[in-house]
């Protein structure tokens, strides 16, 4: 078995529509060992979610999964019939969804959503079951579990939700997680909470994570590794401390400078990313960056980079990194 | 314009049009049934609203591929000698006018009445949408039928009973996307600046609900036929001397069990005929405009 | 609870006084009754004679108040045609018409849940096309000439149905039904077709697009991502998210089959309350048109009560005020 729990090659997911093809993963590849955690981050667009819909093998058509391997524990999850990819989602990788109002059945008492899930995948008797149903919720921070089994999701606040989504994605004991923007769409206020409460459980239950966001403040705090996605691809990857310190992508560094931090001078103006991810449909020639880029020659616009190794453990796509992994302005919040 | 045309013909709307076939049947039902009432009253060989034209002798004919029929009235005739073809055009003619006429009315009123509701807000939009609730609870066949009962049958009624009933379904959508378009900030704006909201609201609101009024007034104007035909039928609906194609059925249900099978059966199938066409393009409408049933 | 269901009978209340006004202003502007029921060769004195006993010379609040009144306690006047309480007379007719449609709605059940959801569930197979396409051409259906066509077709040519009236009935519960007899059930088989062919065409459309909704909705995406198979999925999942929906629907539905009854049950000489009202309409009888107006409005509304009651007992998000 190969050092990684996750192997992802050359993935590349494509939407056949009426205007044309859409590329939205673009040969994307990244690596994960166990227990590690891994941000996904990019501006929305940046086919994050679908890489995420992808590993799970729920890309509906007329989307399809065009190229590529993912490797898990030494399989190829591509590979695999919908009745085995069944068995492996929930028990092996098992994920949490952006929006945690509309992620549970809302006909469906939260005690029955959690069951469900220890049903598929353990042994566990129906007492059991109820027994461990609680203490996950225990777990999640859910106060009085035994009395909030029997309610229902309407019965619950977003963070709650989202606290029980959590404990579902838990219940089986993954060895990986697929967080999707596991915040977004809570308050601020409760967002800290349940990013502290995931991290924290990982760590416990021994799951790697792969946590897709658009926030690259939360990745610096949280994650081990973070791959930046722009337009379908990855165009840098590295240990967050490094890539955070020293990005060498200009799109990384622009995602930095974008950071709001609250310490250093207070009068100056967050700098922006000039333009607009372009449309899916009609990607430039040569550097899908390259139109946004301060740095961009004629090289760029004509040929795409590939991917290349530019210092131990980082690796950029771009043909003019920042010089020497430039220090990024925002970075230190 | 040619370069506009030539958008419309590289489309998704087109290139999905072109390829179902539910679309282009029920285009073609619908052209030609345009064609029929517009044109054919050329063509047929009586005008049934002509007595003087009826000949009792050419009564009780049946089609022509039947034994005795005669070749001058094709589908047959009735108790009367009227060529039941020529009655179908003419009286499709009264259906269409009736369906066509009443979705216009109806859509215009609606939406005048959903844009001030949903705008003003306050006693008369709850009072309107009382109104609303309180129709929608009654099956509208229903309705229609008691205002016909009341002031009796008649064009001019049966279109103004139907527009009565039929007004409501535009109000309501009309009204709900004025209530959405209000809460946006330009809406605000516009009136922190001293500016009436209302001519924005309308420029941001109609463009957007044009493609739900679209897809409701077409299946409106087959539901409206519907309902007229069985008014129609049930002998509330238009008048003896102006037969639609419901009351054609009913006048050849009378005289079935003669054996004229055909001057009741001709008309409905008619009347299917239409609606199926019109149901076929509402429907593909409805699947374009709406691209989450698909 | 108790507070909810005060509220919700003071709003049928509201709606029943509504309708009761709206059905006596538009009744009193329209013909003159007491033509109806004075001889052809009456004099003018007579005819205000006739008037002044009916009341009908007093101004139309003070005429209203009377209507009123006697609806309160019941009375809605006596049919000009049967001389007879036009009350009685309607409610003689309602087992008629509950039975018609009762059997529309069980046939239509019967048909439209299996092909809706299978429909839904598969909605590309050749299978769910064809419903598709039969569906449509249902909605599209006049159902009086359906009638006409099954008249035509299983009694005038093969002679197979009975085509007009109810047969012989049996009482239940000392009402009389014609289901509970061979020849009552034989004559109930036409018209309770005729009825259900366009609830069921709809019903079958409605199912399958709820279905549709709620396949594409995130809930189901998570359980998928739990593993969850197409099956489990599907039945467990989201037919029910997707039929709770159909519930509100279906208590419209069963109005709207009793209003369709007065077509069919004039087809088939059905002696329900549907032809008794068309009856009514083409003599002018206008207590007994009253009477049945505000009877169905009852009905409607009891009905729109009972499906909101159901709603809430199937649907834990909503809780009663």
């Amino acid at each position: 078995m190969s050092e990684y729990l996750l192997e992802v090659r050359n993935l590349q997911t494509r939407f056949e529509l009426f205007r044309g093809t859409v590329k939205a993963v673009d040969g994307v590849d990244f690596t994960l060992r166990e227990g590690e955690i891994l941000g996904l981050v990019g501006e929305s667009g940046g086919g994050k979610s679908v890489t995420g819909f992808s590993l799970l093998g729920l890309i509906d058509p007329p989307g399809r999964i065009a190229a590529g391997e993912v490797i898990f524990r030494g399989e190829n999850l591509l590979e695999k019939s919908e009745e085995e990819m069944r068995r492996i989602r929930g028990k092996e990788i098992s994920m949490i969804f952006q929006d945690p109002m509309t992620s549970l059945n809302p006909l469906h008492s939260i005690g029955r959503q959690i069951g469900e899930m220890l049903a598929l995948h353990t042994p566990l008797s129906p007492a059991d079951r109820r027994k461990r149903s609680i203490e996950l919720l225990r777990e999640v921070g859910i106060p009085n579990p035994e009395d909030r089994l029997e309610n229902y999701p309407h019965q619950f606040s977003g963070g709650m939700r989202q606290r029980v989504v959590i404990a579902i994605a838990l219940a089986a004991n993954p060895k990986l997680i697929i967080a999707d923007e596991p915040t977004t769409a809570l308050d601020v206020t409760v967002q800290a909470q349940i990013l502290a409460l995931m991290e924290n459980l990982v760590k416990r239950f021994g799951s790697a994570l792969i946590l897709i966001t658009h926030d690259l403040a939360v990745v610096s705090e949280m994650t081990h590794r973070v791959a930046v996605m722009y337009c379908g691809r990855v165009v840098e990857e590295g240990p967050t401390r490094e890539l955070v310190r020293h990005p060498f992508h200009p799109y990384t560094k622009g995602l930095l400078e974008s950071i709001p931090r609250l310490s250093g001078e207070r009068s100056r103006r967050l700098p922006q990313i000039p333009g607009m991810v372009p449309s899916l449909f009609d990607l430039p020639p040569g550097c899908s960056f390259a139109p946004r880029c301060g740095y961009a020659t004629d090289l760029c616009r004509k040929e795409a980079p590939s991917m290349r190794s530019v210092a131990p453990g980082r690796t950029v796509s771009c043909h003019n990194p920042v010089q020497g992994g430039e220090e990024a302005e925002g970075h230190g919040r | 314009m040619s370069a506009k045309k030539e958008g419309f013909f590289k489309s998704e709307f087109f290139h999905n049009f072109v390829r179902s076939p539910g679309a282009l049947a029920g285009l073609f039902i619908v052209t030609f049934f345009l064609v029929l009432v517009t044109a054919g009253p050329l063509f047929t060989p009586q005008n049934p609203y002509d007595i003087g034209s009826l000949d009792l002798m050419d009564a009780f004919k049946p089609p022509v591929w039947m034994e005795g029929g005669d070749p001058a009235f094709v589908l047959g005739t009735d108790d009367q000698g009227r060529d039941l073809l020529s009655a179908m055009v003419y009286g499709s003619r009264i259906s269409l006018f009736i369906g066509l006429s009443v979705v216009v009315l109806s859509c215009v009123l609606g939406t005048f009445l959903g844009l001030v509701a949903g705008y003003f807000g306050g006693r008369l939009d709850s009072l309107l949408m009382r109104v609303v609730d309180i129709q929608l609870s009654f099956p509208a066949m229903l309705v229609a039928l008691f205002i016909m009962a009341a002031f009796g049958r008649g064009l001019g009624k049966l279109v103004t009973a139907l527009t009565i009933v039929g007004w409501v379904l535009y109000a309501r959508t009309v009204r709900g996307s004025v209530l959405v378009e209000k809460k946006k900030e330009y809406v605000d704006a516009a009136r922190l600046i001293g500016l009436s909201p209302f001519p924005i609201i309308l420029r941001h609101v109609l463009p957007n609900i044009l493609t739900p009024l679209i897809v409701i007034a077409t299946i409106h104007v087959g539901t409206v036929i519907l309902t007229e035909a069985t008014l129609s039928y049930l002998g509330v609906g238009v008048p003896v001397t102006r037969p639609s194609l419901g009351l054609l059925v009913k006048n050849g249900y009378d005289v079935l069990f003669s054996g004229l099978w055909w001057s009741s059966v001709f008309p409905g199938m008619f009347i299917m005929l239409l609606v199926f066409g019109i149901n076929l393009l509402g429907d593909f409408l409805r699947d374009e405009f709406n691209p989450r049933l698909k | 609870m108790l507070k909810y269901l005060l509220k919700r009978l003071v709003q049928m209340i509201v709606v029943l006084f509504t309708v009761s006004v709206i059905v006596f202003l538009v009744m009193s502007f329209t013909g003159d009754p007491v033509l109806m029921i004075v001889p052809p060769t009456a004099t003018d004195a007579q005819i205000a004679e006739a008037r002044t006993a009916l009341g009908l010379d007093r101004p139309l609040w003070v005429q209203y108040g009377v209507f009123l009144q006697n609806l309160i306690r019941g009375d809605l006047g006596v049919s000009y045609i049967f001389k007879r309480p036009a009350l009685t007379l309607i409610v003689e007719r309602m087992p008629a018409t509950l039975e018609l449609v009762f059997f529309s709605v069980l046939l239509s059940l019967a048909v439209a849940l299996p092909c809706g959801v299978y429909a839904g569930a598969r909605p590309n197979s050749p299978f769910s096309r064809a419903v598709m396409g039969g569906s449509l051409l249902g909605i599209s259906l006049p159902s009086f000439w359906v009638g006409i066509l099954l008249i035509f077709y299983f009694a005038v040519e093969k002679g197979l149905l009975p085509s007009s009236g109810r047969g012989a009935t049996a009482p239940l519960f000392g009402i009389p039904f014609a289901f509970l007899t061979w020849d009552g059930f034989r004559h109930i088989v036409l018209p309770a077709v005729t009825l259900a062919l366009g609830t069921l065409a709809m019903l079958i459309r409605l199912i399958r697009a709820q279905i549709m909704e709620v396949m594409r909705q995130d809930f189901i995406r998570f359980a998928r991502a739990k593993g969850v198979s197409w099956r489990s999925l599907f039945f467990s999942h989201a037919l029910k998210n997707a039929l709770v929906p159909v519930v509100t629907v279906f208590g419209m539905q069963i109005g709207s089959l009793i209003a369709f009854a007065t077509v069919t049950e004039t087809i088939f000489a059905w002696p329900g309350m549907g032809k008794l009202l068309v009856d009514s309409i083409n003599t002018a009888d206008r207590p007994v048109i009253v009477a049945y107006l505000m009877i169905v409005a009852a009905m409607f509304v009891l009905i729109n009560f009972i499906v909101d009651i159901v709603y809430t007992l199937i649907d834990p998000r909503i809780d009663l005020r």
